[in-house]
């Protein structure tokens, strides 16, 4: 399966185990979903399961905050992260908060799936990766996978989860990997060996890292597609890193990051999304405060610059094999 | 393209036979100092306003949205087609309510005035809006209130013990003082956690009645907001969302012409009234006195029926006053007329409630004055029992590792070590 494949399936799965699994959102019903991820879905569970909505992200998810207090596990959907500012009060102040303030009285078990993420030409308002807006907020949880299996496994796991998961979908992986070098030719998922995807039911545990290449030299800390750019570019280099795919950012697999940058010493932090106050600071400082006296090298970061997503000059923004080779060459220098 | 010569950009348009634009800025009719005189206020007849059945067209309901549901005359008489004609015992208790609702309001606002709790919001004025409504609806239909409708849960018989301890944040509270006082929730009273957050309980509202509604349950929701929060943009996607999709809903505008020192014309009151929002988004929109209990009640229960029946969400506007300041943080003296709630010419909700059952013969002053007596005793002791639990600031709150719990189902590492640490830097400390 590539990887909306697999998330359309981890979707049927959920709503055919559990009838209180909606989805709603807009184009998701009867047209199956602007990037095809929720076809067939109405046709086969109805349209009391399977909804289109009207363009308003802060009614989509303040409904679906609704649905839960009732007893439902919606599964919206934001059309692209760039669009999910309006519903901000909505997921801040309201689902994150909602277990809390309540004493756990009400729960909000939504899964908000979103596109994000840049490499498509998507320009402003198609490429941004907005997850440490969310990673910033107590109570909720932030998932990002990086391949089909565990798009599939990770997107079952946040929908029986008991609070709200922000799932960002890398869309430039939806349908094959991405190793960086835009001028080639795009590649599938076929014969990739985390595109072999059961059928039926299964999980990924949330708050658990993926080692995606053991290594001795330096440790990657990375997600989604840069998974597969760092991947690549580690191999054109002959470095033997240690590749740390940590598809949930919060709760942060904290136990493999330690283990790994002590085992080598050095670390890298990888991310699309803008530098200053990014995920990529987060990890930065604990890596420091908990690795201090096994590192060997100043923590790099290789990071979009802070800067609104362009468009024609997409290839000097994305934190492509040039950025990150540079970053590798330059700690393993120090 | 424009006709304008480049030359003349900001200059007085010389050659331009046109006015210049004016920006209107709406300012309320009085200020302080001001005498308030609403004698120029036309108050609408109780008794004059159509009702309609409840299976009526969303688009024929503009005299109803730009008029004044009115049960109550004057004289204390219930009038016209929308008199409930409730039995005696459901009379009284909606009587009892709200009395009991504005002595809970000046016991509490007491206590804040004495340092026992940082804050606290009064209802006076308003308390026909929510024991109206509350009494109209199913126990089990769920209420999406905002923080001024304390008295659905006096309606609902909440013990005012339990509303107190969530007011002092004490050992008792329900909520492990966590939240600003009133910000109650109670889910065995299907009143959902209030937010400080405007408005957003209105698209919650919505989605709740459409699960009801796509799970074939036969429970309706009701939402509150106050004039001022119809501007918020979730209001919009609410009225777009109940709209869409029918939803049982009732969606309830408590205009009480001020928010905070703001007067309703700074959320769209000059050019037109908020149930008359309800027109464009095809929903049945309702204005009633919100003063006049019966009125309120007649409304919810008629929005109920239309919800029950599949027919779809109602927009209530009650047209009240605002009584006292905003908030115990508030001070209306700084920005309106001292003497305006004594003058607001819908009068007081319990005043004209008792007129009422004193006119039927079902109570008089006697019973009136016992039972306020009795009331603030009932407030006095709650209060005490209350108290024995604990007051804001005095110790008796929840354990300081309890401020880490329920942020998520089970506590993650990062959350244990913050608690962990903090235990440890207090033991460290001696404390």
């Amino acid at each position: 399966m590539n990887m909306i494949q697999a998330i359309n399936s981890a979707l049927d799965v959920m709503m055919e185990r559990d009838p209180d699994v909606v989805v709603m959102g807009e184009d998701v019903g009867f047209f199956g979903g602007v990037f095809r991820a929720t076809a067939g879905l109405q046709q086969k569970y109805g349209k009391n399961r399977v909804f289109d909505t009207p363009i308003t992200e802060c009614g989509i998810i303040g409904v679906a905050v609704g649905m839960g207090a009732y007893g439902l596990r919606p599964v919206p959907e934001i059309q692209f992260a760039d669009y999910i500012y309006p519903a901000l009060d909505q997921l801040v102040s309201e689902a994150a908060r909602l277990r809390y303030r309540s004493a756990g009285e009400y729960i909000a078990p939504l899964t908000v799936r979103s596109p994000f993420g840049g490499g498509i030409f998507g320009g402003q308002t198609h490429s941004q990766s907005p997850e440490g807006i969310f990673t910033h907020v107590s109570g909720v949880k932030t998932v990002i996978p990086s391949t089909p299996y565990d798009a599939k496994g990770l997107l079952i796991a946040a929908i029986e989860d008991n609070d709200p998961v922000i799932f960002f979908e890398p869309k430039r992986i939806y349908n094959g990997p991405f190793d960086g070098h835009y001028d080639t030719p795009a590649r599938s998922w076929a014969g990739h060996p985390q595109a072999q995807v059961p059928a039926g039911y299964y999980r990924v545990p949330l708050g658990a890292a993926r080692v995606a290449r053991a290594g001795e030299a330096l440790t990657i800390l990375c997600y989604g597609t840069m998974v597969h750019v760092v991947e690549n570019t580690t191999a054109e280099l002959a470095i033997d890193a240690e590749i740390l795919d940590l598809r949930t950012l919060v709760p942060l697999d904290i136990d493999a990051i330690e283990r790994s940058v002590k085992k080598t010493g050095r670390c890298l932090i990888v991310h699309e999304a803008t530098r200053t106050s990014g995920f990529g600071a987060e990890l930065l400082a604990l890596v420091q405060e908990r690795c201090f006296y096994h590192l060997e090298a100043p923590i790099e970061r290789v990071t979009g610059f802070d800067t609104p997503y362009p468009h024609s000059l997409e290839w000097a923004y994305f934190p492509g094999p040039v950025r990150i080779g540079e970053a590798i060459k330059k700690i393993m220098r120090d | 393209m424009s006709d304008r010569p480049v030359a003349d950009a900001g200059k007085d348009q010389p050659g331009r036979n046109l006015p210049p634009l004016r920006l209107h800025v709406p300012e309320p009719r009085f200020r302080p100092g001001d005498h308030a005189d609403f004698s120029d206020f036309a108050i609408p007849p109780a008794g004059a306003m159509p009702r309609p059945d409840e299976a009526a067209a969303a688009e024929s309901f503009r005299e109803l949205a730009y008029g004044l549901v009115r049960v109550l005359d004057e004289d204390g008489q219930a009038v016209g087609p929308w008199d409930p004609k409730l039995p005696p015992e459901t009379l009284l208790k909606m009587l009892r309510s709200m009395a009991l609702t504005r002595a809970f309001d000046a016991r509490m606002f007491r206590a804040q005035r004495q340092g026992k709790t940082s804050f606290y919001m009064k209802s006076t004025g308003e308390e026909a809006v929510s024991i109206g409504a509350a009494l109209a609806l199913a126990r089990d239909d769920m209420c999406f209130p905002s923080y001024r409708q304390q008295g659905i849960l006096i309606a609902r018989d909440w013990p005012l013990i339990d509303m107190m301890n969530q007011i002092y944040s004490n050992k008792g509270d329900r909520l492990k003082g966590r939240q600003l006082p009133i910000m109650y929730s109670a889910r065995e009273a299907s009143f959902f956690s209030i937010s400080g957050n405007l408005t957003t309980q209105y698209p919650q509202a919505v989605g709740w009645a459409m699960a009801s509604a796509a799970r074939g349950d036969s429970r309706i929701a009701a939402t509150w907001c106050g004039e001022g929060s119809t501007a918020e943009g979730d209001f919009h996607s609410a009225c777009t969302f109940a709209s869409v999709y029918r939803a049982p809903v009732i969606m309830n505008i408590v205009n009480n012409q001020w928010a905070i020192s703001s007067f309703s014309g700074f959320a769209g009151a000059e050019a037109t009234t908020f149930a008359a929002r309800a027109i464009g988004y095809g929903i049945a929109g309702l204005r009633v006195d919100g003063n006049d209990a019966l009125a309120v009640y007649a409304a919810t229960r008629w929005a109920a029926d239309r919800a029950r029946a599949n027919g779809g969400p109602t927009l209530i506007e009650h047209f009240t006053y605002r009584v006292e300041g905003h908030s115990t943080s508030d001070d209306p003296i700084a920005y309106r007329s001292a003497d305006e709630a004594s003058h607001w010419p819908l009068g007081d909700p319990i005043a004209r409630l008792k007129q009422h059952c004193i006119r039927l013969g079902i109570w008089d002053e006697e019973r009136h004055a016992a039972m306020d007596k009795e009331l603030a005793e009932t407030v006095r002791d709650a209060a005490r029992a209350a108290e024995k639990n604990g007051i804001l600031g005095h110790g008796l709150h929840h354990p300081m590792e309890t401020m880490f719990q329920d942020v998520f189902e089970e506590m993650p590492w990062h959350l244990k070590e913050q608690q962990q640490k903090m235990l440890d830097e207090w033991k460290a400390a001696g404390l």
